[in-house]
C-alpha cells in the first residue's frame, strides 16, 4: 500500500457514522443562503426582496474568475438580502429565502432539465456547466471547479487524482457517498478526463473503509482508465499534495499548483456534483454533512439542502448534549469550533463535530523542550516551532523565508506537540500577515 | 627557576605583547564618531519605540547631531526641557512636536458585555482575531488578550486584574504608537494631548446599525448624531453608523458627553458614571 513519504500523524480515526446511511433532510422554512461559500470573490445577487424562486435557481452569479454562483435549494419567496454571521459570527451577506409550503424541489424542475450523456458533451460544454451549476471543492477548500478544471495553455494534465481519502477523524460523508453513490463519483470522474483531455485517473481511498473500496472497485471494474489505489490510512493524506504523492509519486513544487505536476485533484464528492449537474442538469444546492461527535444521541450522515440551520442538524442528531464543550464546523484536525450554531449549511461544510467538555479544553502550554516532533511530523517539511516564535516575534519576513506561507494548516504540528504548544495558532498568524506584506 | 616564575613571566610576556597590538590596532583602527551622538543617546529613552519615525534611539541621536534642522525630528519620549537640551547639544532650534497620548475606543470589556462564548486558546488578540468574532458579540470590541500591553516599552498600558479592557496611564504614555499597531481590532487612537484641555473622544468602534449595535453591547455608539449637533467645534463625523471626534478640532468642552443616550463618550477628566457603574 502506498502512502506520502514526509511527516504525518496517525490520530484515533473514530469513525462512529461509516455504517449509518445517509438521510435527507427536509428543506428548512427558512433559508439562508451565504453569498460566500467559495474562495474568491463572493456572489452577486440575481434575486430583490419579493422574488419568488423555484428550486434549483441561480439566485447568485458568480462575481469575479476565482468565485461561483449561488442556487437555491428550496421554492419560495426573496425575504431580504442582509448580512448574517457565518459560523464564526462574522457578518457576511446572505439570500434569506422563504420556502413556499407543501412544494416538491425535485418534481418541480423536473420537466425543465436537459438530460445528457457522457458521450455528447464537449469539454468546453462541461467547463461551462460546471460553473453554472455553482460547483466548488467539497472536500471543504470549496475552490470553484471551473476554474480547476480550466487547465491554463503550456500545462498538461496526465493524471486526475479522485479524493476518497478522508483522513479526518470522525468524517465519514465521503465515505457513505462512495457506498452509497459509486456511478455517479465514476461519471464525474469521466466527464472531468474528458474536460481536461487527460487519458487515467486515480482514486485514492485509505485502507480503513473497505466497504468504500469494494464499492468503487465494482464501479470501475469495466472501465481501464481509472483506478482505485488503496492508501496507508495517515493524515493528512487528504491535502491535495500528499494524495498526489501517495497515488502518483509525483511531487507538487513548494508554491505550486498540481497541475504543475500534471495532475488535478478532486473530491469524490465534487466529482458526483459534476455528474449530477452535466448529466442531471442539477445544480450544486446540497451536500452531505457527517454531524458526529462521541456523546450524541443520534449521530449520522445527512443530505442537506444548503442555507438550513446548523442547530436543525443537531437537533436531527438527537439535539446538543448537556455536556458540549465545543462544536466544531469540519473535522477535529483542521476544522473551526462555530460560536454561532444559528449560521447557515454552506458547500464547504463536511462535517458538525460535537465534542463534550473534557475533551474540547485546551492543555496548558508549557515552554519548547527542543524535541522536534513538530519538525517530524510536519507534512511540508517546514520547522513549526521556529514558525511560532517568529509569529510571537513578529518577524513575518523571516517566516516568509522559512516558507511559513507553505502551512497546510494540517495541524499536526499542535496534534503531536508534548507541550501543547499553539504552533499552528502562530503559524496561521504568519500567513495571515505575510499575505499583507 | 622554579615553575611558577616561568609561568608569571611567559603569561607576562604575551600580555605585553597583546597590549602593545591592541594599543596599534586601537590607533589605526580608530573610528571618529560625533561625541555628541552619546550625550544626546544618554538623555533619549533608550525605549526604541519608533515613535521618532526612525529605528531607534542611537538612529535618533545620529540623525539629530547630522541634520541642519530639528524640524519634524522630535522625540516622543522626552519632554519640552529635555529635547531643548537635545537642541543644545547639536546647536539646533527645538521644533516643539504635537504632544500625542494613546485612547482606546471601546468602553466594555468581555467581562461586562453580554459574552456568547469561551475562548480557551493562547492568550493573544492577535491570534484570537484570525480566528473568530471573539468571546463577545460585538466583532469590532477590544479582546482583552492584551497585545498593547505587552508592546507598550514604556509600562503605560495595564489591564486590571477582573477586567480585560486596557487602561493608559496618561502620566507614562509617550504617544509612540507600539499599541496602535499592535491592536488588531484598530482600537488605540493617537489623541492630540494638552494638559490644560481635557480628551474627549468616542470610546467605541462598533460600526454595526443602531439596533444590532444595541443587542451587541450596552454603550455601543449607534450613530444617532446627537454628540454631532452638540458639537460647536465641528470636530465631530458619523460614518457607518459610528460617531468619531477629532482631536485636532475638539476643544474639550465636554458638551457631547452627557447627552449620549449610549454612554460612549469618555473623557479622560472625570470618571464615567453610568456605563462603568452599572
Amino acid at each position: 500500500m502506498k502512502t506520502f513519504h514526509k511527516g504525518g500523524i496517525h490520530p484515533n480515526p473514530d469513525k462512529i457514522t461509516a455504517d449509518i446511511p445517509t438521510m435527507p433532510v427536509a428543506a428548512p422554512s427558512v433559508c439562508r443562503l451565504m453569498l460566500s461559500q467559495a474562495i474568491g470573490a463572493p456572489a452577486k445577487p440575481l434575486v430583490k426582496p419579493g422574488d419568488s424562486v423555484t428550486a434549483g435557481q441561480m439566485v447568485a452569479e458568480a462575481g469575479g474568475f476565482v468565485s461561483a454562483p449561488v442556487h437555491t435549494p428550496v421554492s419560495g419567496t426573496v425575504k431580504k438580502i442582509e448580512a448574517i454571521r457565518n459560523p464564526q459570527g462574522m457578518w457576511q451577506d446572505a439570500i434569506i429565502i422563504e420556502t413556499a409550503t407543501g412544494e416538491q424541489p425535485e418534481a418541480q424542475s423536473e420537466e425543465k432539465r436537459q438530460h445528457r450523456t457522457i458521450e455528447e458533451v464537449t469539454p468546453k460544454e462541461i467547463i461551462d456547466i460546471v460553473g453554472r451549476a455553482g460547483i466548488v471543492g467539497l472536500g471543504g477548500a470549496t475552490f470553484p471547479t471551473r476554474v480547476k478544471l480550466s487547465v491554463p495553455a503550456g500545462k498538461k494534465a496526465e493524471v486526475i487524482v479522485i479524493n476518497g481519502a478522508e483522513c479526518e477523524p470522525y468524517l465519514t460523508c465521503d465515505d457513505r457517498l462512495m457506498q452509497e453513490n459509486p456511478d455517479a463519483i465514476v461519471n464525474g470522474t469521466l466527464l472531468i478526463m474528458k474536460a481536461t483531455d487527460c487519458p487515467r485517473a486515480i482514486i485514492g481511498i485509505e485502507e480503513n473503509k473497505p466497504l468504500a473500496i469494494e464499492a468503487m472497485r465494482h464501479a470501475v471494474r469495466d472501465i481501464p482508465s481509472i483506478t482505485v489505489e488503496v492508501l496507508v490510512k495517515k493524515y493528512p493524506q487528504g491535502s491535495e499534495k500528499q494524495l498526489i504523492e501517495a497515488t502518483t509519486g509525483r511531487v507538487v513544487p513548494a508554491g505550486g499548483l498540481p497541475i504543475d505536476a500534471g495532475a488535478i485533484v478532486d473530491n469524490v464528492a465534487t466529482a458526483a456534483a459534476i455528474s449530477d449537474a452535466v448529466l442531471l442538469d442539477l445544480p450544486l444546492t446540497s451536500r452531505i454533512v457527517t454531524v458526529t461527535g462521541p456523546t450524541l444521541k443520534k449521530p449520522g450522515n445527512f443530505l442537506v439542502p444548503l442555507g438550513t440551520p446548523i442547530s436543525a442538524l443537531i437537533e436531527l442528531a438527537g439535539g446538543l448534549p448537556e455536556d458540549t464543550g465545543k462544536v466544531i464546523g469540519g473535522g477535529p484536525m483542521m476544522g473551526r469550533a462555530m460560536c454561532d450554531l444559528e449560521a447557515p449549511t454552506t458547500k464547504g461544510l463536511s462535517g458538525v463535530l460535537i465534542l463534550p467538555h473534557d475533551m474540547s479544553i485546551r492543555a496548558q502550554a508549557g515552554p519548547c523542550i527542543r524535541c522536534a516532533r513538530c519538525v517530524s511530523v510536519c507534512p511540508m517539511g517546514l520547522e513549526p516551532y521556529l514558525l511560532m516564535t517568529l509569529g510571537e516575534l513578529g518577524r513575518w519576513e523571516e517566516a516568509k523565508a522559512r516558507g511559513a506561507a507553505n502551512c497546510l494548516e494540517c495541524g499536526c504540528c499542535s496534534y503531536t506537540c508534548p507541550a501543547s504548544r499553539p504552533l499552528l495558532d502562530y503559524i496561521r498568524l504568519d500567513k495571515m500577515e505575510i499575505r499583507k506584506l | 627557576m622554579p615553575p611558577i616564575l616561568t609561568s608569571l613571566i611567559v603569561l607576562g610576556v604575551i600580555g605585553l605583547i597583546a597590549g602593545v597590538l591592541l594599543y596599534v590596532a586601537a590607533k589605526k583602527f580608530h573610528v571618529y564618531e560625533d561625541p555628541r551622538i552619546g550625550e544626546v543617546e544618554e538623555l533619549l529613552p533608550g525605549a526604541n519605540c519608533g515613535g521618532c519615525g526612525l529605528t531607534g534611539c542611537h538612529a535618533f541621536a545620529v540623525q539629530a547631531a547630522t541634520a541642519d534642522t530639528l524640524e519634524g525630528l522630535s522625540c516622543t519620549g522626552v519632554d519640552e526641557a529635555g529635547m531643548n537640551r537635545i537642541a543644545e547639544i547639536v546647536g539646533l532650534k527645538a521644533a516643539p512636536a504635537r504632544k500625542r497620548k494613546a485612547i482606546i475606543k471601546c468602553s466594555l470589556s468581555c467581562e461586562v458585555r453580554d459574552p456568547r462564548n469561551v475562548y480557551d486558546g493562547i492568550r493573544s488578540c492577535a491570534v484570537e482575531a484570525s480566528l473568530y468574532q471573539g468571546e463577545s458579540d460585538c466583532v469590532y470590541g477590544c479582546l482583552g488578550c492584551g497585545d498593547c500591553v505587552r508592546a507598550c516599552p514604556f509600562d503605560a498600558m495595564s489591564i486590571k486584574p477582573g477586567d480585560s479592557l486596557p487602561t493608559v496611564d496618561l502620566s507614562k504614555c509617550v504617544g509612540c504608537g507600539k499599541c496602535v499597531a499592535a491592536c488588531p481590532r484598530h482600537l488605540v487612537e493617537l489623541y492630540d494631548y494638552d494638559p490644560a484641555r481635557p480628551m474627549v473622544w468616542v470610546a467605541c468602534s462598533n460600526r454595526d446599525r443602531g439596533p444590532v449595535a444595541m443587542k451587541e453591547c450596552t454603550v455601543a455608539c449607534i450613530g444617532c448624531g446627537i454628540c454631532k449637533k452638540k458639537c460647536t467645534h465641528d470636530a465631530i463625523t458619523i460614518t457607518s453608523f459610528l460617531a468619531h471626534i477629532d482631536s485636532s478640532k475638539c476643544v474639550g468642552c465636554g458638551e457631547c458627553i452627557d447627552p449620549c443616550p449610549r454612554h460612549s463618550i469618555a473623557t479622560n477628566q472625570r470618571k464615567r458614571t453610568p456605563a462603568e457603574s452599572n
